[in-house]
């Protein structure tokens, strides 16, 4: 792939990018979260159109319009997300958008095939099994077959470990060493490096749609050298931040474990603790137990073990409204789908936590004639650009959207606040916006836990950062060291890396 | 964005025009959605005329003979009024549930527990039949919307505790209250071996206008009674409730994001119980003010699809309490012209006509459609 580049609205996904597989190699590609990884393995797959740039397959220029035509060439790629139809065998999934068998299904002959193409490359799964009856890793297994029936020679796999237990992580990896001892060549996305180092023979970080290294083989670098590319050194833009005044312990973590959606283990013993007057961050590639924790605490979702304290109260295991009636404030993650209430207007949107309490309401009646004035006023304060507070918020842009939760949970001046990703997805100036208010909350005496996967902001806004890997706290950073931070996020803890800082120096 | 022309390949002649549908990103004005049902019925109307005339039949004259038979003078209006009565109180039931996103499909089970729970109070009697209308009233309306509402716990309960499908058990409990009321009208409370109770005492009766003549002409023979006037309160009833309440607020909250109400802290499952239980009272006092007001006993045929009318009402007034009183009228229209041209067909056929437009007309609001000068990019 030579000088890729792929827009999107508003952000550059692909900048120039050049990328280059070998026969038979497992080739990694590293990067944060939006670094362009993922946009980049589309455009090969067929999925998306690049501006410009070309693909060349055994040095002839090819042209991919669609899944189709990469399959054709001999492209395949299994999703983060599997496509699979889960009332359907294993079998009938694989068979499913192909031209043979042409009427009649045959079925068993295909059992028998898919069986033994299943035995060639370790990839253990009952043909006749139904998709709902398996596992994730399994389901996983299946999408891979899927690729191999139709004879594709590179996979594409798309952040495969994510979903996985370590177990099948392992049974993954022999899979995919089998496939490659037959020939075939596979690119390995993802951002855990002890993975890549593990599977990968040559590694392309990537950065901000831009490639960082290119196609290092991993015996030639180390872990602290590919974190310093994939998280890189910019100079931090300093906000106008007074000096932290740290008051009393306002939440505390204690040893907390939780399941995530699936079941699975996602917090496994989190501790940490926030005081008022001071803003702390949360750094971690997402999914490593972030969204777990904020619900933990917001009473959203239960724990299993341990408990969270909110001045000296304990709040998990409680109803959200427990939480609620104690000045804890959360801005969610999903501005639409939890944080807001899309048909509802603005009024009643920014009502969402006060509605049971005077002035909005007198008993069981509601003031609707109190409740426009609050919300009102909170769209002259916090500039949420709206013809009138009747609009319903779905109308509303990402940015003026993001003004509503933060006036609302705000204007309860709360004790603590969770905040997750509170300006994905939001333009400079509406970041800009949502990072003044946040300080001013801090000067006002809150204690926040910000939660984010932009380094840089936690970095600026917070006066200390933990660093979550895999639902572990790996360590508390105070210094702001921005390479210290990506090896802990990656899985090492603060006191390896201490240690192997010393072993240097002895040497 | 989607080209509904298919543009022609090239070469070939093209339409000066093409048609642009996208989804509107900004919201209608206000009059525009009324606007657009009335063009929905019209269009009905126009198209029904056609399946008319195809019939054989004089589309304008049919049109006029519906609206003489249902509107034509006051005693088919109050004739009109009393159909559109059980309608009204069903409709609001459903759009209760529905504005939760509680699909309760069992207005007719409650509708039929509320005309049992009504009968108990004469029947069993909890009262005796000299009693005053005064407290006779309030006492049957209390044990319809009783029983009505205890038909609507059981589905809510089971979603709530066990998230049972409520559209099943609502369902499967309607069949459920008519075998009950039918072995207490066959078994029970039979008068002579008919499968009917006897007739209610006088002073179970819900007063009608008719019963005024004396003092006002007018009313003379018009059969109008209470339980429309308890259908306009309950309708301003819920309209408060959903609009001017804490309550409402949470079931609006909960209909259109539950992932967001719990977020906010509100409790769901009680919510599920509470709305069943209100969405069955509210077709149970459907129940009671029909025996009680029109059927003036207890019997199997007390209902043609009511409840299932009541869904259709509530979709048709998009949940709004006093479109449902509207959308009711124009239905109690329908069925009582109904009667008066033939059995079944033409007046049915409008009624899906009707409904089938209305629905599509959805379309309109939701998108925005332009016409585009060919090769003009946008």
């Amino acid at each position: 792939m030579l000088r890729i580049v792929k827009t999107f609205p508003g952000v550059l996904a692909n900048d120039h990018v050049d990328f280059d597989l070998r026969m038979g190699e497992i080739h990694a590609l590293l990067g944060e979260n939006g670094a362009g990884k993922s946009t980049l393995m589309n455009v090969l797959a067929g999925l998306y159109r690049p501006e410009s740039g070309t693909i060349l397959i055994n040095g002839k220029p090819v042209s991919l319009h669609s899944p189709n035509d990469a399959i054709k060439a001999g492209i395949g790629m299994v999703h983060q997300h599997f496509m699979l139809v889960p009332s359907l065998t294993v079998t009938e999934n694989i068979l499913l958008g192909l031209d043979k068998p042409v009427f009649r299904l045959r079925l068993n002959e295909y059992h028998r095939i898919m069986g033994e193409l299943g035995e060639r490359y370790g990839l253990r799964v009952d043909p006749r099994a139904k998709i709902w009856q398996l596992s994730v890793g399994e389901q996983q297994r299946v999408e891979i077959l899927k690729m191999l029936y139709r004879g594709v020679q590179v996979l594409i796999m798309d952040e495969p470990t994510a979903v996985l237990a370590p177990t099948e992580i392992e049974s993954l990896f022999e899979t995919l060493r089998a496939m490659v001892a037959q020939g075939k060549s596979i690119i390995f996305i993802s951002h855990k490096l002890q993975e890549v180092m593990a599977i990968a023979n040559r590694v392309t970080v990537m950065r901000k749609g831009k490639v960082t290294a290119s196609g290092i083989p991993t015996v030639e670098t180390d872990r602290e050298a590919l974190a310093c590319q994939m998280v890189g050194r910019e100079v931090l833009f300093r906000l106008d931040k007074k000096p932290c005044d740290p008051g009393d312990v306002v939440l505390s973590v204690e040893e907390v474990h939780a399941e995530n959606d699936k079941g699975l283990p996602a917090l496994r013993g989190v501790s940490l603790h926030v005081r008022s007057g001071e803003i702390v961050g949360l750094a971690g590639v997402a999914g490593n137990g972030q969204r777990e924790l904020a619900d933990v605490i917001t009473g959203l979702r239960p724990s299993a073990n341990g408990q969270v304290l909110l001045n000296g109260e304990t709040v998990s295991n409680k109803t959200p409204l427990f939480g609620i009636r104690r000045g804890l404030a959360h801005i969610p993650e999903d501005r639409t789908h939890v944080g807001s209430s899309p048909n509802l207007s603005v009024t009643d949107n920014v009502i969402m936590k006060k509605y049971r309490q005077a002035p909005i309401s007198h008993g069981i009646l509601l003031d609707m004639a109190a409740a426009t004035e609050f919300a009102k006023e909170l769209k002259e304060a916090y500039d949420i650009i709206v013809p009138d507070v009747e609009t319903p918020v779905r109308l509303l842009s990402g940015g003026n959207l993001q003004r509503v939760i933060l006036a609302r949970e705000i204007s309860g001046q709360p004790a603590f606040m969770v905040a997750m990703q509170p300006t994905r997805g939001l333009d400079v100036g509406a970041i800009e916006g949502v990072h003044r208010l946040l300080l001013a909350q801090r000067s006002a005496g809150a204690a926040i836990l910000l939660v984010s996967e932009e380094l840089e902001e936690l970095l600026s806004l917070s006066d200390r950062v933990y660093v979550i890997y895999e639902g572990r706290i790996m360590g508390e950073i105070r210094d702001g060291s921005i390479e210290t931070i990506g090896l802990m996020m990656t899985g090492t803890t603060l006191d390896e890396i201490k240690k192997q800082a010393e072993t240097r120096q002895e040497r | 964005m989607t080209e509904l022309a298919s543009a022609p390949p090239a070469g070939k002649r093209r339409l000066p025009y093409k048609v642009m549908i996208e989804p509107r990103l900004k919201e209608p004005p206000r009059w525009y959605p009324p606007l657009v049902s009335f063009g929905a019925i019209l269009v009905a109307l126009i198209l029904g005329g056609v399946v008319i005339s195809l019939a054989g039949g004089d589309p304008i004259r049919s049109y006029l003979h519906i609206a003489r038979a249902s509107f034509g003078n006051s005693g088919v209006i109050s004739d009109t009024l009393v159909k559109a009565t059980p309608l009204i109180l069903v409709g609001l039931a459903c759009a209760v549930a529905f504005r939760m996103r509680l699909w309760n499909i069992g207005a007719e089970g409650q509708f039929f527990m509320g005309a049992l729970g009504a009968s108990t109070v004469v029947l069993v009697p909890l009262l005796p039949a000299e009693a005053s209308p005064w407290l006779f009233i309030p006492t049957m309306m209390a044990a319809g919307m009783l029983f009505g509402a205890f038909w609507g716990f059981i589905p809510g309960f089971l979603k709530a505790r066990f998230n049972v499908n409520e559209i099943i058990t609502t369902l499967m409990l309607n069949y459920i209250a008519v075998a009950f009321v039918n072995f207490f009208i066959f078994a029970v409370w039979s008068e002579g071996g008919f499968q009917m109770s006897p007739m209610f005492p006088r002073t179970a009766w819900l007063p009608r206008l008719t019963d005024y003549a004396r003092q006002v002409p007018f009313f003379g023979g018009l059969t109008t009674h209470l339980g429309m006037l308890l259908g306009l309160i309950a309708a301003v009833v819920v309209w408060f409730i959903l609009y001017r309440s804490r309550w409402g607020y949470e079931i609006r909250l909960i209909g259109d994001n539950p992932k967001a109400a719990r977020y906010a802290g509100l409790n769901i499952s009680r919510n599920i119980v509470l709305v069943m239980m209100f969405s069955g009272a509210l077709a149970g006092l459907a129940g009671m003010s029909e025996i009680t007001g029109v059927v003036h006993r207890l019997q199997g045929a007390i209902s043609p699809g009511y409840g299932f009318t009541g869904i259709i009402i509530a979709w048709l007034a998009k949940l709004n309490p006093f479109a449902v009183v509207l959308v009711s009228v124009l239905f109690g229209a329908l069925i009582l012209a109904g009667r008066e041209i033939q059995p079944s067909g033409v007046p049915k056929m409008i009624q899906g006509i009707i409904l089938v437009c209305l629905i599509a007309s959805d379309f309109f609001l939701r998108y925005q459609v332009r016409l585009v000068r060919q090769g003009v990019e946008v």
